[in-house]
């Protein structure tokens, strides 16, 4: 595991990123924050394909069910923001559906809590 | 290309159709027992992610001319705990560091609460870690990771020790054992529903 508090230059690890990227910018929080959930599309198979290595690796992943974008990123260690990115193109192409996180209004709040508390009383109760 | 998963049928989220997520976050300092906390109740293998730090304010459009920068990269591990139908729950566990602001608003934002641990003998290292989660506004509980021959320190020492209210509960746990960090959990969640009402 890294050591938090290493620094070290990583130019290469950055160019690589931009190259992925293909320069694209960082899509809005409200796209893709760390819990939101990602699959592939039912008709994924069936767009167009011109996708690159890493969005062909990312897809191929999102096929067997819903994983949140903080998965994807471990999963293939890629850095976060670039899973995004990969992520927001996907979608844009639809070959994506996903799924944000629970609104939090206050009422929902209180379910929410409530749910996770039973959950939990449940399995390790 | 093949339709096959690259990922065995335990990775995914369970009943996903149905499912939205929340999160808690777990933190503490280095070496506190975050990562053990979240291994001893996710029902997937832990994992992490790196993010590729820029200097404050760049984004990834900047780099174009990324030479000779210097950047940092982080790890912070989560886990996943299906609770229900409707829900699945992450933990999301990192140190406590001031200047990956990124990480910490993409972490913070939408979270219910937090879980902090605390090794009663290294209590100074935890003040960075308690300043962040109160200047993020979010809810928090304190776990006590016994390490085996630390103090049991008494609780109004410890409330003291780290300025904390009153009404914040503090809890002993050990990280290793499910059933000991599910109890922290839950103490947690109560907590929230009480500061929520
Ligand atoms: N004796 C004891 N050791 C623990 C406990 N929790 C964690 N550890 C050990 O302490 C070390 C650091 O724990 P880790 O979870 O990696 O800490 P992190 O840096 O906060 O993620 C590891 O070697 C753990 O096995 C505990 O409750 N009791
Ligand atoms: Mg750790």
């Amino acid at each position: 595991m890294t050591e938090p508090d290493k620094q070290e230059p990583e130019t290469a690890q950055l160019v690589r990123s931009y190259v992925i990227t293909n320069g694209r910018n960082l899509p809005g929080e409200d796209q893709f924050s760390l819990i939101t959930l990602v699959t592939a599309s039912a008709d994924h198979q069936q767009r167009p394909a011109r996708l690159s290595p890493e969005e062909q690796k990312l897809l191929e992943m999102c096929v067997g069910g819903y994983l949140s974008v903080a998965e994807i990123a471990g999963h293939t260690q890629l850095p976060l923001g670039v899973v995004k990115i990969l992520l927001a193109a996907l979608s844009e192409g639809g070959y994506l559906i996903t799924r944000p996180p629970v609104e939090r209004a206050p009422l929902a709040t209180m379910e929410i809590l409530e749910e996770v508390l039973n959950g939990l009383r449940t399995k390790f109760g | 290309m093949g339709s096959a998963p690259s990922l065995g049928e335990q990775a995914y989220v369970q009943q996903g159709e149905t499912q939205t997520a929340v999160k808690i976050l777990v933190v503490g300092h280095f070496a506190v027992g975050k990562t053990t906390f979240i291994g001893s109740i996710s029902e997937i293998t832990p994992l992490s992610t790196e993010e590729t730090m820029t200097r404050a304010g760049e984004s990834i459009d900047d780099l174009k001319g990324v030479q000779g920068k210097t950047t940092t990269t982080v790890a912070m591990d989560f886990g996943r705990l299906t609770v229900s139908e409707r829900i699945v729950l992450y933990l999301f566990g990192t140190p406590g560091q001031l200047r990956f602001v990124q990480m910490w608003e993409d972490m913070a934002r939408g979270a219910l609460g937090a879980l902090v641990l605390v090794d009663p003998e290294r209590l100074a290292d935890s003040f960075t870690v308690i300043d962040l989660i109160e200047q993020y506004g979010l809810d928090y509980a304190i776990a006590v990771n016994h390490f085996d021959g630390t103090s049991i320190r008494d609780e109004r020492a410890l409330r003291e020790a780290l300025d904390l209210l009153d009404d914040t509960p503090i809890v002993t746990c050990d990280a290793r054992d499910e059933r000991s960090s599910a109890a922290a959990l839950i103490t947690l969640v109560r907590y929230l529903q009480d500061r929520a009402r």
